[in-house]
């Protein structure tokens, strides 16, 4: 059977496990003299990156990670509001059918459509999820959990702190599930309107409302953009409040030895001081090479026995 | 038409009877003799011990025509309606134009001429559906209107929905609203639970059908007197309420659809949009609430909101997909199977659900299988076990969970306005 990347829910311990060694390979070679050096891995293999919802780094990200590969990349930016229904999801499928690719790299506003892409392409076509609603950032999860490692090792038992807005994050989702499976402690801290129903119980996560001390004893803290829209439809008040309450100032960054990560792009001032997202406990950066080299991992994962 | 029916289970609860082994003598639509082993010149049809019910009543079918032909017209749904079992619908008024006035009426009743399946038509409570002036409700009333409103959504004004009630009160119109707070279900695709949480889809939470549902029971109790109808009741609070308006002599009625009693949120992660309905798919316990409903007489009847639509509209993404699944095919079928072959429902009281009840708030005449009476009968191979699939659609669209499911009991047959329509044999 073909294997696709629809969520990180999918994944067996052992293929996460399999997946990050991979990626420390490519990493490396990232870090060499060389770091521009092709392979010849996904050679005469076309992948389309099916972009419906906007995206620079990730997008730029998996461009990277194919180039490097030997792959041909098509990019179809098919940007729709996730309410207008001009654009019929069974005609792009047709599309990307008749340009006779081998895998789709799928982002959408909507939950669930990577799975009902597998549902209407061909087998052959496999299918990486790039982020799908409020669902799954298979490949966000897996860099985060990547650059956590190559700090602190095994995340068996250690607390991972993950601030600000999760309900609608597909990488809080992701992230919920990943780290669950790799042994890690997990605490949210979200006001209670961005906090999902029961998701304590759905993703076996500890929740609170505070930051208060939740950091101080933390190996890490996931920091989640906010987004703005959010303020007019009452979920928080503004955002200084929200800064406030969940912000990592440079009080709060000075209490704890915790890493500090973020899925990018950052609202400084808001979920990040300056203090917190330039210290030398932010991994932003490695987040960001670690993605390519995940990339390539998931490429090579995906291709391999062929 | 004329046929002999041979071999028959008659039940009827307008007559209180519930007969083995029966014949029923059809002649030119007017049922002419009921006893066994009748001997007649008609035509016969051997029915095999199946049941002979009174027509069923839906009243809640979307026929899209005018205006979105493309999804269903009056003959596909009608069509749709006969093969599930119903002798009569009542189509709702969110159409294009919406039945705002009676040329709309007009259209659809000479569409709709002749056809074997009564279609009552829906009028909107308030103008074009925009929940802000009243309909013209005499001129609706005086094309016979009998039920208004504007399902799709609901009356978000508490002021405009009064003043609705006390003028509808004067026609003495059954109310049916639509109960949903709008400003709580903005951007949503499905119910508001641990499956919302799961899949990371903006939820749609019961409270906002329940706090409707709450306010207009309120303004039906201060306004006094007025039929009030809630569509497609979904959650548990609201069947609370219902009840609890019911003991205090309010005029207060329900329906519930078969996929409300059947499936949960659970089924989104399966069928995705084809699982997207308005109101949504709730929880296991408010199926358990909704069965009790049914038992105990606080839900009045089963209507189906059969809701077509194209498949460009539903095999897309769950957030712009459409609302909604066809209903009328599948409805005795899931009525039977999760509700009298489960032992939850008796028969007799399934078929007050699916006919007399409905019939009672349409102010339709009740249905007598006897002597001298017009033939308007359901046929249902009650014990019939099969599985759901799209050789049974009759309707434009296709758009159904609950293909591949496997169901017990069956519609074979209808008889209604001297036509008769059977099911060719599986």
């Amino acid at each position: 059977m073909n294997r696709d990347l629809l969520g990180i829910r999918q994944l067996s311990t052992d293929q996460i496990t399999d997946l990050l060694r991979r990626s420390d390979g490519y990493f490396l070679q990232l870090n060499s003299i060389d770091p521009f050096r092709k392979s010849s891995l996904l050679d005469g293999r076309t992948v389309a990156n099916l972009f419906f919802e906007n995206s620079t780094r990730t997008k730029t990200s998996f461009e990277l990670a194919e180039k490097r590969l030997g792959a041909t990349s098509v990019n179809l930016s098919m940007q729709t509001s996730s309410l207008t229904k001009g654009e019929s999801l069974i005609d792009t499928v047709n599309v990307i059918c008749a340009m006779k690719v081998d895998c789709v790299v799928v982002r959408h506003s909507s939950s669930g459509v990577p799975q009902l892409l597998r549902k209407h392409l061909p087998d052959h076509i496999r299918i990486i999820n790039a982020g799908d609603g409020g669902h799954e950032h298979p490949t966000q999860a897996l860099l985060d959990a990547a650059t956590l490692q190559a700090k602190l090792g095994s995340l068996k038992n250690k607390k991972i702190v993950i601030i600000g807005d999760i309900l609608h994050s597909r990488v809080a989702r992701s992230n919920m599930i990943l780290l669950n499976k790799l042994g890690a402690k997990v605490t949210l801290v979200s006001p209670l309107t961005l906090t999902p129903k029961y998701v304590e119980e759905i993703f076996g996560v500890r929740v609170v409302h505070e930051l208060a001390d939740e950091i101080k004893d933390a190996s890490a803290v996931i920091s989640l953009r906010i987004q703005f829209e959010r303020q007019s439809r009452s979920l928080f008040p503004n955002l200084s409040d929200f800064r406030m309450r969940y912000g990592l100032t440079p009080l709060r960054i000075m209490e704890t030895n915790a890493f500090i990560l973020h899925p990018g792009p950052v609202n400084r001032g808001v979920e990040l001081d300056n203090e917190a997202a330039d210290s030398e406990k932010s991994l932003i950066l490695q987040q960001v090479k670690r993605g390519v080299a995940i990339r390539m991992a998931v490429f090579e994962w995906l291709f391999e026995d062929k | 038409m004329d046929v002999l029916l041979l071999n028959c289970r008659i039940i009827d609860p307008v007559m209180g009877r519930d007969e083995c082994g029966v014949d029923i003598e059809i002649i030119s639509g007017v049922i002419t003799a009921i006893g066994k082993k009748l001997k007649s010149k008609a035509p016969i049809k051997d029915l095999q011990g199946a049941l002979i019910a009174p027509g069923f009543f839906d009243m809640h079918v979307h026929l899209r025509e005018p205006g979105q032909e493309y999804k269903e017209t009056i003959e596909t749904g009608t069509r749709a309606a006969a093969s599930g079992g119903f002798t009569g619908i009542c189509c709702m008024p969110n159409t294009e134009p919406p039945i705002s006035d009676p040329f709309v009426v007009s259209f659809i009743r000479a569409k709709a001429n002749g056809n074997i399946v009564d279609v009552e038509i829906c009028g909107t409570m308030t103008k074009s559906r925009k929940g802000e002036e009243l309909a013209p409700m005499q001129a609706l009333f005086d094309s016979g209107i009998k039920m208004i409103s504007d399902d799709g959504s609901a009356v978000a004004s508490a002021e405009v929905m009064r003043r609705v009630f006390e003028y509808g009160k004067m026609f003495d119109f059954l109310c049916t609203e639509h109960c949903e707070e709008p400003s709580m279900t903005k951007g949503t695709a499905m119910h508001e639970g641990k499956i919302s949480t799961k899949l990371g889809i903006p939820g749609y939470p019961s409270v906002a059908e329940d706090i409707i549902v709450a306010r207009d029971i309120l303004l039906a109790e201060y306004v006094g007197g007025v039929r009030y109808h809630v569509a497609h009741l979904s959650t548990r609070n609201a069947v609370q309420l219902v009840r609890e308006a019911k003991s205090k002599g309010i005029k207060v009625s329900c329906e519930v659809t078969p996929h409300h009693f059947t499936l949960t949120d659970e089924a989104v992660e399966t069928h995705l949009a084809n699982a997207k309905m308005n109101p949504p798919l709730r929880e296991n316990e408010d199926i358990q609430a909704i069965i009790r409903g049914l038992q105990d007489g606080t839900i009045d009847c089963i209507s189906t909101d059969h809701a077509p639509h194209a498949s460009h509209e539903k095999e897309t993404d769950i957030m712009s997909a459409a609302y909604g699944i066809i209903g009328c095919e599948t409805a005795i079928g899931l009525g039977l199977t999760n509700l009298v072959h489960s032992g939850k429902l008796s028969l007799m009281k399934y078929i007050e659900v699916s006919s007399t009840n409905p019939r009672a708030l349409m102010k339709l005449p009740q249905i007598k299988i006897s002597e001298g009476e017009k033939a308007n009968l359901t046929v249902i191979d009650f014990d019939k076990e099969w599985t759901f699939g799209s050789e049974h659609i009759q309707s434009k669209s296709s758009n159904t969970p609950f293909i591949g499911t496997k169901l017990k009991g069956q519609p074979v047959g209808v008889i209604n306005n001297n036509q008769s329509w059977w099911r060719d044999k599986d």
